[in-house]
């Protein structure tokens, strides 16, 4: 019975605070992504031809983001019956604008204008006491920062 | 060294490709932050102590990839990649691999 209560407990707190907290992160992440919408990001290759760059370099952000009681419960239900999965799907999809966010910030920092050749890869975070369900999500964004060199002097 | 992840280095000439370069470390978490981590678990939320745990393994394991470049006589490494895998609960592998090249003098 105690037990039950505790349970029942962490369910209500992660999902009051759990949910709080995601508003506040994805509200900020609005917010940070437009002010660094300046800093182009592409998965292409290659820079556009009109693009003249100069000292590329590699940029990467990463974060680690947990998942709260709620989400851990939510997603046990759902291991059985099968689905969708709403609330790690915001999950995975949080960490990964930030991830890409971190990056812009880096790249913006040194400054360069844009990144090519994005690439995001997403793995677990695993608790050593090695509870079941308990973790998180780290994400990786890296890429080759270039900078646009603008019209060069004495060059045809 | 110049280090990049596309195949190209954007307005310099690739002379010599030198081979694969990969460097990797296998880190595992400090016991107590991991207790707090523990606590994020029940209400969610950045767990600030792994993400600073892996970007720093990760250069970690991209400066030893670069060392390997250094005693190749490389200019940079290119088309660099990175992969992380989850060895046992608590360590994680992380490798960075790419190809050493000589560039053309600027």
């Amino acid at each position: 019975m105690n037990q039950l209560l505790i349970a029942a407990t962490l369910f209500l707190l992660g999902w009051w605070v759990g949910r709080s907290r995601e508003r506040r992160h994805l509200a900020q992440l609005d917010h940070r992504e437009q002010e660094l919408a300046s800093v182009t990001v592409s998965t292409c290759r290659c820079p556009p031809s009109s693009w003249p760059v100069d000292a590329p370099r590699l940029v990467a952000g990463n974060v680690a983001i947990s998942w709260d009681y709620f989400k851990a419960i939510v997603s046990l239900f759902h291991f059985v019956l099968g689905g969708r999965i709403t609330s790690l799907e915001s999950l995975v999809q949080r960490a990964r604008r930030e991830a890409v966010v971190r990056l812009q910030q880096e790249a913006r920092a040194a400054g360069y204008d844009g990144v090519i050749g994005l690439r995001l890869e997403t793995s677990r975070v695993t608790n050593s006491s090695g509870d079941k369900g308990l973790g998180g999500v780290e994400v990786l964004a890296y890429g080759t920062a270039v900078r646009r060199a603008g019209p060069r002097q004495g060059a045809g | 060294m110049l280090v990049t992840n596309t195949e190209q280095i954007p307005g310099r000439e690739i002379t010599e490709h030198l081979g694969v370069v990969s460097g990797s470390t296998v880190r595992a978490k400090h016991l107590g932050k991991d207790i707090l981590a523990g606590l994020k678990n029940i209400v969610g939320g950045e767990l600030t102590t792994y993400t600073e745990l892996l970007a720093d393994a990760r250069k970690e394991a991209t400066d030893r990839m670069v060392a390997q470049a250094q005693v190749l006589g490389a200019d940079a490494v290119v088309n660099l990649r990175y992969s992380t895998s989850s060895l046992a609960q608590g360590a994680a592998e992380l490798f960075a691999y790419g190809t050493a090249v000589k560039l053309d003098s600027p």
